[in-house]
C-alpha cells in the first residue's frame, strides 16, 4: 500500500526553473521547455509509441492499429500542449507534472509491448497479444463485458454488505457481552479460518441457487476479518472512557453506540479491508465455477475459446474494478476517521 | 478568569452537597490475595467545601474517589451525597481523571456534550455546552479534535466537560498532576475561581502539598496502603491566596512531619 503513496506526495520542485513553474510565473519558450524535461519525454515515447504500431506491418490481422497510433500522437500531443500551457491550467499543471515520469515510462511500456508482440514476435502468440488486440476487445465485445461486470458488482456489493453487516454486529457481541462470547468464539474459531471456497461444494448443493450461493460464500470470507477486527477493536477500548461516561450519566446501549463502537471504528476498517481481498478472491472463483456470468466467468470463457485479448482486457477491467473498491473504502474511512493522525494513503 | 477570585470570607452557595463517608473499608483482589487498599475511612464535606485528600502515591486516594463516583461499590461502609447512599455513578457527582480521557473521535464541542447526551437533554440545553466551553476559555477550539490541543488544554476541555452538568460534587483526581508546572499555577487559580463561582463541593486528590494547601478549605492526610486517615487539617486561610504566605508554609512543614518528609524540609 505504501508503494502508492508517493503519487499523493506533495512534489517538491527540484531546481529553480521547476520552483518557478510551479509558482505559477510563466517561463519563456525554452525555459518551460528545459523545466517538464519529464513531459517533453513522455511525448515523445508516446509519439514513439505510435510510430512503432506503423513503423513494422502487423504479424496478424488486428483491425485498430491504426486507430491505436492515431490516439497514441493524439496523446503525445496531449501532453506537450498541457506542459507548456501548464502556468495557465491551475492545479492540472502540476499534477502533470509529477505524474510525467510514469507518463513517460508508460509510453516506454506501450512501444516495447508492440513491437514485441505485433510486430517481431518476440514473446508468442497468442498467448501474448499486442495492445491493439485489447483495444479491440473493449471496442467489439463491449456488451458482453458490461454485462459481466455489472453481474461481478452486484453479486460482490450483495455478499460484502451482508458480510460485513453480520460480521460486524457479531464482533460487537462478542466484545461487549461475555454471554455471546462464550458461545460464539468456539464456533468462529471452528469455522473462520476455514477458506471460505472450501464451502463451495456444500453451497452449490444446499442453496437454491448459484447466485444465492456465491452471495453467502462472499458473505462469509467477508465476515469472519470484520468479526474478528470488530471484536478485538470493541475489546481494547480504554475502560477509562467506559468511566467518563458512566459518570455523566450514560446508560449500556449510550456505551455501546457512542463509546465503544466509535474506538473501534479503526479496527472495524481494517477487518473490512481485509475482507474485501478475500471476498474478491471468492467471488472470482464463485463465477468461475457456478455463477454463468461475471468477469470471472468472462475469464473462463475467455480462455476456454483461446481468446486471449479478451482474457487481459477482463483482467484489466477487472483490476480496476478492486482498486476502485479499495480506494472507495478508503475514502471512506478517511471520511469517518478524520479525528485519527497519520492513517495509511492510497 | 484569574480575575474571578474574589477576596474576603468564604461563603458556601447552595450548590454544592454534602459527602459523608463512612467507615469505608475496601480492598482488590490480586491473584487470589486480598489486597487492602481503604481502612475504616471515615470524613464528611460540608456543602460547597473544597477538601483536599492528601497522602503517598498508591496510598488508595484515587480508589476512594471511585467509591464517591460510584463506579464501583465499597466493601464495607456507606457513602452518603445529602444523606442519600451512593449506589452508582450519577452525573450530580463527576469526576476530571489525571489524564483528560477525551474522545478522540469528537470535536471539543461534542466531547463536552457528552454528559448531556447520555441523559438525552442535549437537544434543549445546547446552550450549556457553549457556556461551558467559553467559562474554560476554549470558544475558538470548539471544532478541534483532541489531538490537536495542548495539555493544558485537554485538560480545560474534561474539566468544562464535567461542569456543563452542573455537578454538586466535583471529584477531582489529580487533574493537574501531568501538566507542566507554569500551566499548572495557572489552572490552580482558575479552579479557585470556577470553584467560588459556582459553589460546587469539590474533592480533590493530590499528592503535591502545595496545591493542596493553595486550593482547599481543609486537608486530609492519609498513610500510606491501606490508607487510613492520619490527619484533618482546617486551612484558615482567605483566597486569593499567596504561595508566599507563612501560614502556609508552616502547615506545609506540619504535613511534610505528617508523611514523614520533614527531614527534607
Amino acid at each position: 500500500m505504501s508503494t502508492y503513496s508517493a503519487s499523493k506526495a506533495v512534489a517538491i520542485p527540484q531546481s529553480v526553473e521547476e520552483g518557478a513553474a510551479f509558482a505559477g510565473r510563466p517561463l519563456s519558450l525554452p525555459a518551460s521547455f528545459l523545466a517538464n524535461g519529464a513531459a517533453v519525454f513522455a511525448s515523445v515515447a508516446w509519439i514513439g509509441f505510435g510510430l512503432s504500431c506503423l513503423w513494422w506491418v502487423d504479424l496478424a490481422d488486428w483491425p485498430r492499429t491504426h486507430a491505436l497510433a492515431i490516439a497514441a500522437f493524439v496523446i503525445a500531443g496531449g501532453i506537450l500542449v498541457a506542459t507548456l500551457s501548464a502556468p495557465w491550467l491551475g492545479r492540472f499543471g502540476p499534477a502533470l507534472q509529477q505524474r510525467a515520469p510514469w507518463l513517460l515510462a508508460l509510453g516506454l511500456f506501450l512501444t516495447v509491448w508492440e513491437v514485441a508482440t505485433a510486430k517481431l514476435a518476440w514473446l508468442p502468440l497468442p498467448f501474448f497479444p499486442p495492445p491493439q488486440a485489447i483495444i479491440e476487445v473493449y471496442t467489439d465485445d463491449l456488451p458482453k463485458l458490461l454485462d459481466s461486470v455489472f453481474a461481478s458488482i452486484k453479486l460482490q456489493l450483495g455478499g460484502y454488505a451482508i458480510g460485513a453487516a453480520v460480521g460486524f454486529l457479531t464482533g460487537v457481541s462478542i466484545g461487549w457481552s461475555r454471554g455471546v462470547g462464550y458461545w460464539v468464539h468456539p464456533v468462529l474459531r471452528f469455522i473462520g479460518p476455514l477458506p471460505a471456497t472450501a464451502w463451495l461444494p456444500f453451497a452449490f448443493f444446499t442453496f437454491p441457487s448459484s447466485w444465492s450461493a456465491s452471495t453467502f460464500l462472499i458473505a462469509l470470507a467477508t465476515g469472519f476479518p470484520v468479526t474478528v477486527l470488530t471484536w478485538s477493536g470493541v475489546a481494547s477500548v480504554n475502560n477509562a472512557y467506559y468511566d467518563v461516561a458512566r459518570t455523566l450519566g450514560a446508560k449500556p446501549w449510550f456505551l455501546v453506540l457512542k463509546v465503544a463502537i466509535p474506538a473501534a471504528l479503526p479496527h472495524v476498517f481494517v477487518g473490512l479491508f481485509m475482507g474485501l481481498g478475500s471476498s474478491f478472491a471468492v467471488l472470482v472463483v464463485a463465477e468461475m465455477i457456478g455463477v454463468k456470468a461475471g468477469l470471472g466467468w468472462y475469464l473462463q470463457w475467455a480462455q476456454g475459446w483461446a481468446a486471449y485479448s479478451n482474457m487481459y482486457a477482463a483482467l484489466i477491467v477487472m483490476s480496476l474494478l478492486c482498486s476502485g473498491a479499495i480506494t472507495l473504502l478508503f475514502r471512506t474511512r478517511d471520511r469517518l476517521l478524520v479525528w485519527q493522525k497519520g492513517v495509511v494513503k492510497w | 478568569m484569574v480575575a474571578l477570585a474574589v477576596a474576603g470570607p468564604i461563603t458556601y452557595p447552595a450548590v454544592g452537597a454534602s459527602l459523608d463517608v463512612e467507615h469505608v473499608s475496601h480492598a482488590f483482589d490480586i491473584d487470589g490475595s486480598v489486597l487492602p487498599v481503604l481502612d475504616d475511612v471515615n470524613f464528611s464535606a460540608k456543602p460547597g467545601e473544597f477538601v483536599a485528600l492528601l497522602g503517598p502515591s498508591g496510598c488508595g486516594k484515587s480508589t476512594l474517589l471511585r467509591l464517591v463516583a460510584g463506579l464501583e461499590p465499597p466493601r464495607s461502609g456507606v457513602l452518603r451525597e445529602d444523606g442519600d447512599p451512593v449506589t452508582g455513578p450519577f452525573p450530580s457527582r463527576v469526576v476530571v481523571f489525571q489524564d483528560p480521557t477525551l474522545f478522540p473521535w469528537r470535536t471539543v464541542w461534542k466531547n463536552v456534550a457528552l454528559g448531556l447526551e447520555a441523559q438525552g437533554i442535549l437537544k434543549t440545553q445546547r446552550q450549556r455546552v457553549d457556556d461551558a466551553i467559553d467559562l474554560v476559555g476554549l470558544s475558538q477550539f470548539r471544532n478541534a479534535y483532541p489531538h490537536q490541543l495542548s495539555g493544558g488544554m485537554a485538560q480545560r476541555v474534561a474539566l468544562a466537560r464535567a461542569l456543563v452538568n452542573d455537578p454538586r460534587i466535583l471529584i477531582l483526581d489529580e487533574p493537574l498532576g501531568k501538566l507542566d508546572s507554569l500551566t499548572r499555577i495557572t489552572m490552580q487559580a482558575e479552579l479557585v475561581a470556577l470553584w467560588q463561582r459556582k459553589g460546587f463541593t469539590t474533592l480533590l486528590v493530590t499528592h503535591d502539598v502545595e496545591e493542596a494547601l493553595f486550593l482547599a478549605n481543609r486537608v486530609i492526610v492519609f498513610s500510606d496502603r491501606p490508607a487510613r486517615i492520619k490527619a484533618d487539617i482546617a486551612v484558615d486561610r482567605p483566597y486569593p491566596r499567596h504561595r508566599g504566605d507563612p501560614r502556609l508554609a508552616e502547615l506545609r512543614r506540619n504535613i511534610l512531619g505528617l508523611l514523614g518528609l520533614d527531614a527534607t524540609w
